[in-house]
């Protein structure tokens, strides 16, 4: 690990203004970092893949409203320094909004959940092995303009859906599909003042700019996500697949949550896991199953829909029929769910 | 022979403390503020930090590499070497400790940033000659260790476990454990002895106790 400036932030705004100020490049490239749970930037720092000369420690603000889970009739809100496993257990959270719940669950082990938050959960970087092997010359994302190891490489975890001919790395987090399978919105503050956008427009798919992570612009911090809830959204649920039983990252998963009134679907959503290079939303399985009874038939068509684009490679082709069967088994699931 | 050899060579641990000044004492742990100092302005990259733990109940004052991780904190600079170094990722769970009680992964963890935090370490359950914790007694009557490297890391994540009340049953137990990885494969023991000890460690907390 390269050493590094350490500096505790008592305020928000305070981290905001000691970070350093730099144009927006390469992610890895970045002068600065903020530290949460530290259980992915100190990992790739020591593997020096990220290299702060700045670390802006951002635990003290736990204090804040940044480390409080807050729900009442209109709005759910989740502080950026909420721990995982916290939220995972937050009793109104499994009852109001289980997928959310489970995607954090299903996610990491208890001890990294315990260290881990959600704002870090969120920014998370790939676990592309190419990515986070220095060694290798060839990562688009490391080295912009280097060519992708993995293309031609072992590939067997990269994704299928949101991929370019620079980088098919997989995103490897849990937690992001079931927030935009919710429609949530995070709120971020900046040098220039707080703004919200949606958490499905916080991750950026790969293009011919795979260095490039997310929209948050230098500096800016996650302070919430906030969720409305509605009533159906009890009607949601997380299933992930993987190579063992627990601790270990998806192969793939859905997230979906379905408002459903005598057998007929009024809003059905969608977001997957371990198969694309984000938090991915499948608009267009969703289109299928609304204003339409549910169905084992339609359930089909909408994994179908969901993998129409999928573009595989040598070692992950198999992903396309996992992933299929993990959606129409999560869609049969929450349809039959007690809500 | 022996006794010569003890008062000419300091031991490892007495050496080490030439790095770190120890406080001892309960009474003191009990006044410990439990809150991060505050800390000015940035300065420079080399310059060792000052962090303040208060390790198995002794207040320890380090100076540290900014770099160091609460793992190589204890090991390397406190003597504590119980914690083992698995895989120094994430990934396996061998360097378990319990931060304010709740359990963590100290290779993960910058010891910059628990400054003014309470550390358990599986040298913190018991002290020469009392009894053994009862989850290390457990671990014990169950046979759930062979080569022993995950041990400390399992019985620690083992009473976060408890603590949490994440120990219902067969199935929570292994859910809630799967951090804690055993290249020897005890699993059914480790299980067993949770089972074993899951009411002792209940009892132990009601107390106040680790
Ligand atoms: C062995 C292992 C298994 C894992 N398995 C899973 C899994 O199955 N599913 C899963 O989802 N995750 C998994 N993870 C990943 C883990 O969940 C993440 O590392 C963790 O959630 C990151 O949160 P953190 O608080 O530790 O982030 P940090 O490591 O502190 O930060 C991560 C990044 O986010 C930035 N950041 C943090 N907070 C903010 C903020 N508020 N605003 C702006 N930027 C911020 C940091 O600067 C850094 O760039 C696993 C990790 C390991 C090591
Ligand atoms: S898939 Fe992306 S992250 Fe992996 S080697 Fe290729 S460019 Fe790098
Ligand atoms: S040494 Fe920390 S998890 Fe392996
Ligand atoms: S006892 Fe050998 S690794 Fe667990």
């Amino acid at each position: 690990m390269r050493p590094f400036i350490y500096t505790r932030a008592n305020s928000p705004s305070f981290a905001v203004q000691t970070f350093p100020s730099g144009s927006a490049g390469p992610d890895v490239e970045s002068p600065g970092q903020y530290l949460a749970g530290g259980t992915n930037l100190i990992d790739l720092m020591k593997i020096d893949v990220l290299r702060p000369q700045h670390v802006i420690d951002i635990n003290a603000l736990a204090s804040s409203p940044l480390g409080i889970i807050s729900t009442n009739a209109q709005e759910l809100r989740l502080g950026a320094l909420v721990h995982m496993a916290d939220a995972a257990d937050h009793p109104e959270i499994n009852r109001a909004v289980p997928v959310i719940a489970q995607s954090l669950r299903l996610a990491a082990s208890q001890q990294l959940r315990n260290m881990a938050s959600l704002g870090g959960n969120v920014l998370q970087r790939t676990r592309c092995p190419y990515y986070r092997d220095v060694s290798y010359s060839q990562c688009n994302k490391r080295r912009p303009g280097s060519g992708c190891a993995a293309l031609d490489g072992f590939n067997r975890m990269h994704a299928v859906l949101g991929t370019s001919d620079q980088c098919i790395a997989t995103y490897p987090g849990d937690f992001a599909q079931a927030l935009i399978a919710l429609d949530a919105q995070v709120e971020l503050q900046g040098a220039n003042g707080t703004r919200a956008i949606s958490v499905g427009a916080l991750h950026r798919r790969p293009g011919d700019r795979p260095d490039l992570e997310t929209t948050l612009a230098p500096g800016e911090m996650i302070t919430a996500f906030v969720i409305k809830p509605a009533p159906w959204m009890r009607r949601s649920l997380y299933l992930k697949i993987r190579d063992r039983g627990s601790y270990e990252f998806a192969l793939a998963s859905a997230a979906v949550a379905m408002d459903l009134e005598d057998g007929r679907v009024r809003e059905a959503r969608i977001a997957l896991g371990g198969v694309a290079t984000v938090p991915w939303r499948a608009q267009a399985a969703e289109a299928l199953l609304r204003d339409q009874l549910f169905s084992e038939a339609n359930a089909q068509a909408a994994a179908d829909a969901a993998f129409a684009g999928a573009r595989t490679r040598e070692h992950n082709a198999f992903k396309v029929e996992l992933g299929k069967r993990t959606l129409k088994r999560a869609l049969t699931e929450v349809a039959a769910m007690e809500a | 022979m022996s006794n010569n050899r003890a008062s000419f060579t300091p031991s490892r641990r007495k050496f080490l403390m030439t790095t770190a000044s120890s406080a001892a004492g309960p009474v003191i742990a009990r006044a410990f503020t439990g809150e991060a100092r505050a800390q000015s302005a940035p300065r420079n990259q080399r310059e060792p930090v000052g962090v303040r733990l208060e390790v198995n109940g002794h207040v320890q004052d380090l100076s540290l590499d900014v770099r160091t991780t609460l793992l190589d904190a204890l090991r390397e600079h406190l003597g504590l070497t119980g914690s083992k170094k698995g895989c120094d990722q994430g990934q396996c769970g061998a360097c378990t400790v319990l931060v304010d009680g709740r359990r963590v992964l100290g290779c993960l963890t910058l010891a910059a940033s628990v400054d003014g935090r309470s550390i358990t370490t599986i040298e913190g359950l018991t002290s020469p000659g009392q009894e053994l914790h009862p989850m290390q007694q457990a671990f014990v009557d169950q046979d759930a260790f062979q080569c022993g490297y995950c041990t400390s890391g399992q019985i620690m994540s083992a009473i976060g476990c408890v603590h949490e009340g994440h120990a219902e049953n067969d199935a929570d137990i292994r859910e809630y454990m799967s951090g804690n990885l055993c290249r020897c494969a005890a699993y059914p023991n480790i299980v067993a002895a949770i089972k074993q000890a899951k009411a002792a460690t209940q009892s132990r907390l009601a107390s106040k106790e680790t």
